[in-house]
């Protein structure tokens, strides 16, 4: 917590920074960057974050204390999502096949009806 | 959360540990949002892993302009928290109750073009189930019900985050708050920038997917 | 529950009459039931948990009761579903998750670390009310038909096919694990910013250490639970595909959200146990405890290791073989700073001056058999090996060895540790070893004979088994009778020992720490004046112990 007084003119700037960046991924997404889409979308989206979080949220002047607070909560999301992807993401791998035996976006066969 | 008065309570020894101890208790709160969300964004990333290209599809039908203009809307309202925070810093109560004000407008602004967007949605049968738009593969519906469920427990925090910040708003006008205790502003607008984050995840991965094609 | 208008404790009027948390704060019901003293509230969670084993321990009975023969002649086997998972979540959730934490904790702790109260008192009483509604919850879906999934809830059963109260049961854990969380996060605080004056980390008793790792995972993990039971009810209201294979959902995504959080659950369970221990050993050996550091570090290192190996319950599920290869290694590694404690507790023991007494009987008692039950996961951490004793006896004795012959004991040792500074009164000491004794021989008689039918092929979950069986069911069926007959009698002589048991002193057992630097039972405000520490923990001399019996 801190008890530093930060100027408004700081949060003026992050806030105009937050809303160029919205612009930025809004525009990004109307072109077709494949899979790089995603990537910049969220590169963008972490970006703001770390804005919120450091200006507005004030962890930039807080103690260490309250840095391992706040990387607590976002390691512990990573652990979720990397060790249950990695289910994901193997399903399909035989030893000694070297392509997937199954197509990417189409598991199961999708039923039409 | 000490009391309201802005004395010290009894467990504590000195005002800057209790509002140290405020702010620490209202990040670990935080991070169990995190873990509460995270399960959902697990799904959505689990699914959109072994869908692409039907999430993709599914995307196509978010409404791009609403989402935008919500996001613009709650990073503005962050701002009118921080300067909420800011202005209770200063001892200035009167702009501390506008900023509060600002922000609530700001947040049931957004709630409103939500239900607008619903409605929209719902109107294109965008809900899962028997009757579910036609000409989608099957596992859009996997798609709109993750839309639905984090949206909807998004704009859940929000209408709390309204209550909150209204009862701050009203507290301020009472007087309870000054430059040497705001703590109850404090956290919450941890808690208001929280959500925030939330919806800036919520909205690339929802309606930006797929928009080039 | 507290209703008299006078305290349980009579003391004879003296001039210099002393004020107990029982008489100071009010001695009506309200008093209790709107306070928020953590000894008040400790108290309220003990009298809350203790109903709901008691309807677990019925389920339990009636199932040992049906498997004593080999046919389902006793219970239908939708009865049986029910009665297993009714014995499952109610003891989970409603007993072994809150019983050291929010009972033991929540009186300790501010005592521990010198301080008047919790960081939070009033979420504190909030915490208990989320409980006990979740608890209500429970307990009508107990009472009005029952729950068939198993505590595990699987979907698409849980979400699709079940025709019982899941709903109700879901939103009874839902909130339930609200309570946990707010507890968790009281204790955080608490541990961090209330310290007396010269308690440093390092100086913390080790009982400390480990509620702060429990309340960490408690924190991180329950809210994934609880979204998962949201999404699973969704799933049953709606009929919405995310877990539904018909429309492309994944069964095993339900596994993987809900075992993220169940398998540090274990550890929830089990670590505040392991603290318990650590402050028994040290105080009935007169020594201090081996390796501190590493016993402090052990913890800190379960706690996180406990969230990389949710994938071992899952070897089965059609997991991908590779994730199942790290999940299983993973596994292997979160054995060490449990082997590690018990290393170290052991060799707290070595020349140390023993005495046998009740709280240290139960200590004795878990070492083993936790030990047993860790050795025992070991065995299931094996890709290859768990395959075949998966959903069998032999994976129910295991966790039956740490939770019950671990955590439950442990909850026992603590219990008679603590309840002279509870209720200003000793409970009778040879009956307690008595019951210590009839608990552990009872308890092997029971779990032991389901190592071996499991590993002969005894599936779990069913009421009716191969004949060839009978034999370790009927043993494992008596056991259980003398293991509750070992329960009931310390229900009796505690609640005897409120009114009739000895007076005790601040310190009967002539323990370090700050909780017994002050009279039992404390008063309201647990201090006088705010102790200051400047000692490392655990000043016993064993020497100085011999001295003194032997002369």
């Amino acid at each position: 917590m801190s008890s530093t007084i930060i100027p408004k003119k700081i949060f003026i700037r992050v806030w105009a920074a937050l809303l160029v960046l919205l612009l930025l991924t809004w525009s990004l997404a109307q072109l077709n960057l494949g899979k790089f889409n995603a990537v910049a979308a969220l590169t963008i989206a972490v970006a703001k974050m770390l804005l919120v979080i450091l200006y507005f949220m004030h962890v930039r002047y807080s103690s260490r204390l309250t840095w391992i607070f706040v990387a607590a909560g976002f390691i512990w999301l990573v652990i979720l999502v990397d060790l249950t992807l990695s289910d994901y993401l193997t399903r399909g791998w035989v030893p000694g096949v070297p392509d997937k035996t199954w197509e990417h976006g189409v598991w199961p066969a999708p039923q039409k009806d | 959360m000490a009391e309201a008065h802005g004395a010290l309570a009894e467990q504590f020894e000195e005002l800057p540990q209790q509002q140290e101890a405020s702010m620490l208790g209202m990040w670990t709160f935080l991070a169990t949002e995190i873990l509460f969300f995270g399960g959902l964004f697990m799904s959505y990333i689990a699914y959109r892993s072994i869908y692409s290209q039907a999430f993709a599809e599914a995307s196509k039908h978010t409404i791009v302009l609403f989402g935008t203009i919500n996001t613009a809307i709650l990073l503005t309202s962050s701002l009118t928290m921080v300067l909420a925070v800011h202005s209770i810093q200063e001892n200035n109560v009167k702009w501390t109750i506008r900023h509060l004000l600002l922000t609530i407008s700001l947040a049931c602004a957004f709630l409103v073009l939500k239900g607008f967007e619903y409605r929209q949605d719902l109107h294109e049968n965008l809900w899962p189930g028997p009757h579910f738009k036609t000409g989608l593969p099957p596992q859009a519906q996997i798609f709109w019900f993750l839309y639905w469920a984090m949206t909807g427990l998004h704009a859940l925090h929000v209408t709390v985050g309204i209550a909150v910040l209204s009862v701050m708003a009203f507290l301020a006008g009472r007087g309870k708050f000054s430059a040497t205790y705001y703590n109850p502003i404090d956290v919450t607008a941890l808690y208001w920038h929280f959500v925030d984050i939330v919806w800036i995840f919520l909205y690339p991965l929802l309606y930006l997917i797929n928009r080039s094609s | 529950m507290k209703t008299a208008t006078a305290g349980p404790i009579r003391e004879a009027p003296t001039a210099s009459k002393r004020r107990t948390y029982f008489e100071e704060g009010g001695q009506t019901l309200a008093s209790w039931l709107l306070t928020t003293d953590h000894k008040r509230i400790g108290l309220l969670y003990l009298f809350s948990i203790l109903f709901y084993f008691a309807i677990a321990a019925v389920a339990a009975a009636l199932m040992r009761l049906e498997l004593i023969t080999p046919s389902g002649d006793m219970v239908t086997s939708d009865s049986y579903n029910k009665l297993f998972t009714i014995h499952g979540t109610l003891m989970v959730w409603f007993f072994l998750i809150p019983s050291i934490p929010a009972v033991l904790g929540n009186f300790v702790i501010p005592m521990m670390l010198g301080a008047r109260d919790v960081a939070f008192p009033k979420l504190n009483l909030l915490s208990w009310y989320l409980f006990n509604l979740g608890g209500l919850l429970a307990t009508y879906a107990v009472a009005f038909g029952g729950v068939d999934t198993g505590w595990t809830f699987y979907t698409p059963y849980s979400s699709t096919y079940s025709n019982s109260h899941v709903i109700t049961m879901a939103a009874g854990i839902f909130i339930a694990g609200f309570g946990t969380i707010l507890t968790g996060l009281n204790f955080i605080i608490t541990i961090h910013k209330l310290r007396a004056p010269g308690l440093t980390w390092f100086r913390l008793p080790l009982f400390i250490w480990s509620l702060y790792a429990t309340s960490v995972i408690m924190v991180l993990a329950t809210p994934v639970l609880a979204i998962t039971l949201a999404l699973m009810a969704l799933e049953r209201i709606w009929g919405v595909g995310v877990f539904d294979p018909k429309l492309g959902g994944d069964p095993v995504l339900f596994q993987h959200l809900f075992w993220f959080y169940s398998h540090p659950a274990v550890y929830i369970m089990i670590l505040p146990g392991m603290g318990v221990i650590s402050e028994v050993v040290t105080c009935f050996s007169r020594k201090p405890i081996f390796g501190y550091h590493f016993v402090g570090g052990a913890s800190v290192a379960i706690a996180i290791l406990g969230f990389l190996v949710w994938g071992h319950h899952m070897f089965v599920s059609s997991q991908s073989i590779y994730a199942g290869l790290v999940f299983s290694l993973l596994s292997y590694l979160v054995a060490v700073p449990s082997a590690i404690k018990v290393f170290n507790w052991t060799m707290t023991l070595y020349r140390g001056s023993i005495s046998l007494a009740t709280p240290m009987l139960y200590a004795l008692g878990f070492i083993g058999l936790f030990t047993i039950g860790g050795l025992t996961g070991l065995f299931l951490a094996a890709l290859g090996l768990d395959v075949h004793v998966t959903d069998t006896y032999f994976i129910v004795a295991h966790f039956h060895y740490i939770m019950v012959g671990g955590m439950v004991t442990a909850f026992m040792g603590g219990l008679h540790y603590w309840w002279p500074k509870i209720t200003g009164r000793l409970y009778p000491e040879k009956l307690g070893q008595l019951a210590a004794l009839i608990m552990y021989i009872g308890f092997n008689l029971t779990f032991f004979p389901q190592f071996v039918v499991g590993y002969l092929g005894m599936p779990r979950r069913y009421h009716a088994y191969a004949p060839e069986f009978q034999i370790y069911n009927v043993l494992s069926s008596a056991g259980a009778s003398i293991l509750g007959a070992g329960y009931l009698l310390p229900l009796i002589y505690f609640i005897w020992s409120i009114k009739h048991g000895k007076k005790a002193p601040p310190n009967p057992w002539n323990a370090t720490g700050l909780e017994w630097q002050t009279p039992s039972p404390p008063p309201k405000h647990n201090f006088e004046h705010v102790p200051v520490v400047d000692q490392a923990p655990y000043q016993y001399s064993p020497e100085a112990a011999e001295e003194m019996v032997h002369g």
